[in-house]
């Protein structure tokens, strides 16, 4: 029976211009779990995201860490990896560098903290880089660095913010299964934030579909297809179903929220 | 971006080339950037070479090795700004010459460069005061500097209370301070200068650093946070290396600044005896009349001048292009 990790408990977040990011949202994470947040611009989805991961105060509510697990800090968390839309590299360090700077934060000493790079840059295939610096590295290959760098700390809970985002296809979908076959290894429980529908439902065992304006949850769609996911699943008529599903939430959600705001109360929409 | 000037340039380095009488094959090289055009299907070649790591962009990898580091130096960027001067000069001379204007209007360029051979013995230890009140001035800025735009960044509160007044400093006119700082001072004219364009060269590398400092990819910041760095690792491992190029160009404009700074000063004090300056030796002169003593005076005083801003730029460019280099060999 796997047990929760990160609850949002009415959970809103109002910017200090006034912005409603977050209206009142309720989510519960399971441990091991693959969440994938979608949602129209500017819903708040990486609002979410750095709320979870301590970079913003809440204005209400609470988020809650799951009992069982290692924790590391003081505010009762356990280890966090942040991986941000664009790669965020420095551009004055190696790779090498790069991906140690989590550790040398924490004071690891070199020669431990060198073993557990060389480890995660093996993972994300790109031992033989360690002496590059990103600007000679492509951008499929920064985006590896940055993971890499969210890695080498072997996080249990691993958030993305639209990793992806600015990659194309092809290097979009090496990346998916290299991510899914990491997290089978792995077993993080992940928050990943895309919107892209297809991205969305071959990684994660759960969509979760979100509104604007207020931003808030109205589909919560679990995705029972087993891992591992070939890539015929990505052709199979289950992948295509629930395709469509998210689409049409999606839809549901942007006109609900763009349209009619406050015609219908805010709990109508949400499908559970 | 260069493509369209190489074409328009051409013809003008053809015909200088066949001016100079070294032929139309002449200067030798063209600057780096000319290379991947002029050589393009070669370079094409060269790269698409199976070693594929060392493809990095490293210096000169295409250039024709002819270990002629001479080449660098005869091409059309130096050539034409000094044919351009010669000419100055020449036509200089010529039109002192003919018009007979007297030499203490205006001297010619042969009677200046007489003048300074000839007064070189009380000229030159002059300028090496005035080198010293600027060397002494520029690093004192660039220590003070970067230690309060460091304390700047530390919080937002210090900055906005006391960014205010380092704007007062910068604006109040040098000319009119520094009988105040010398009155204070009179005891040690030295350190009056030094105060004096301390204050000029200060601001530019505050205003620079502290912009540097506060311009750390927020990114990054939020992944220092998100690891719990704590202010000195985020100041030594974020801020500072981001803040690097602006730094370095702070660094630039303070430079110039200096000694600006330090020739107004002694022009102000006008104090002689030992510890005169250039500046001193000019203020002199013109109230002898020593035309081409003065102009012997600014030649030294500009060619200081350019020597520091050129240092400054190889310092620049050293720090940020060595930059990776030393990280890399850091690395084992
Ligand atoms: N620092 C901020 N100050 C004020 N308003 C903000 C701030 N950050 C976000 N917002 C607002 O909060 C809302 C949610 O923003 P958020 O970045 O979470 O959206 P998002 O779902 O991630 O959008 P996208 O898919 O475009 O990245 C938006 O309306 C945005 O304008
Ligand atoms: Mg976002």
């Amino acid at each position: 029976m796997p047990a929760p990790v990160i609850t949002l408990n009415h959970v809103s977040k109002v910017y200090s211009n006034g912005t409603v990011a977050l209206q009142d949202m309720n989510m519960t994470i399971q441990e091991g779990q693959f969440v994938s947040l979608v949602g129209p611009s500017g819903c708040g989805k990486s609002t979410v995201l750095r709320l979870v991961a301590g970079l913003g105060h809440l204005t209400t509510g609470s988020i809650e860490w799951g009992k069982n697990l290692e924790k590391d800090a003081p505010r009762g968390e356990p280890k966090l990896a942040f991986v941000f839309q664009e790669p965020a590299l420095m551009p004055w360090a190696t790779v090498m560098d790069n991906v140690r700077l989590p550790l040398k934060l924490a004071g690891e000493p070199k020669p431990k903290a060198d073993r557990d790079v060389l480890e995660a840059l093996q993972l994300v295939g790109l031992r033989g880089f360690e002496r590059s610096f990103p600007r000679e590295l492509s951008g499929g290959m920064r985006m590896r660095v940055s993971i890499a760098r969210a890695l080498v700390t072997k996080p249990q809970v691993l958030l993305m913010d639209e990793p992806f985002g600015a990659l194309d296809e092809i290097t979009r979908s090496k990346l998916n299964s290299d991510l899914l076959e990491l997290w089978q290894e792995k077993r993080w429980t992940v928050l990943f934030v895309t919107h892209n529908i297809y991205e969305a439902v071959y990684l994660s065992n759960r969509v979760v579909v979100m509104a604007a304006r207020p931003g808030r949850v109205v589909a919560d769609i679990p995705i029972d297809a087993p891992y591992p996911r070939s890539e015929d699943f990505r052709t199979s008529s289950l992948y295509n179903n629930y395709c469509r599903e998210v689409s049409a939430r999606l839809q549901e959600a942007m006109h609900g929220s763009a349209q009619d705001p406050y015609l219908r109360p805010p709990s109508a929409g949400r499908l559970r | 971006m260069f493509d369209p000037l190489i074409h328009l340039l051409d013809p003008l380095r053809r015909w200088l080339g066949s001016l100079v009488g070294l032929g139309e094959g002449w200067p030798l090289h063209w600057p780096d950037w000319a290379l991947p055009k002029l050589t393009g299907a070669v370079e094409e070649k060269l790269r698409s070479q199976p070693t594929d790591e060392a493809d990095m962009p490293s210096a000169g990898s295409g250039r024709p090795a002819k270990g002629l580091d001479l080449s660098r130096w005869f091409n059309l960027e130096v050539i034409a700004p000094v044919i351009v001067g010669i000419l100055f000069l020449v036509g200089w001379e010529v039109a002192v010459r003919v018009t007979g204007v007297p030499h203490y209007l205006l001297p010619g360029p042969i009677l200046v460069a007489q003048t300074l051979v000839r007064d070189w013995g009380t000229l030159f230890p002059s300028l090496l005061i005035t080198v010293q009140i600027t060397v002494v001035a520029f690093l004192a800025a660039t220590v003070s500097g970067l230690l309060v735009s460091i304390v700047f960044t530390q919080s937002k509160w210090i900055e906005r209370s006391f960014f205010p007044y380092a704007v007062i400093l910068q604006t109040m006119p040098i000319v009119s301070i520094a009988p105040l700082i010398i009155i204070w001072l009179r005891n040690n004219t030295f350190a009056a200068m030094v105060v004096c364009a301390w204050i000029v060269a200060f601001f530019p590398i505050l205003s620079n650093t502290t912009l540097g400092l506060n311009s750390a990819d927020h990114n990054l910041l939020n992944l220092f946070q998100l690891y719990k760095a704590n202010r000195w690792q985020t100041l030594i491992y974020l801020r500072l290396p981001s803040a690097m190029p602006y730094f370095m160009g702070g660094l630039r404009i303070s430079g110039g600044l200096s000694l600006i700074g330090a020739v107004v000063a002694e022009f102000v004090a006008g104090t002689g005896g030992q510890r005169a300056g250039i500046a001193y030796q000019i203020l002199i002169s013109s109230f002898n009349l020593q035309v081409p003593r003065m102009f012997a005076a600014l030649i030294l005083v500009t060619g200081l001048g350019i020597l520091i801003f050129v240092s400054l730029s190889a310092l620049s460019d050293r720090v940020l292009g060595k930059w990776h280099e030393s990280a890399v060999r850091r690395e084992n």
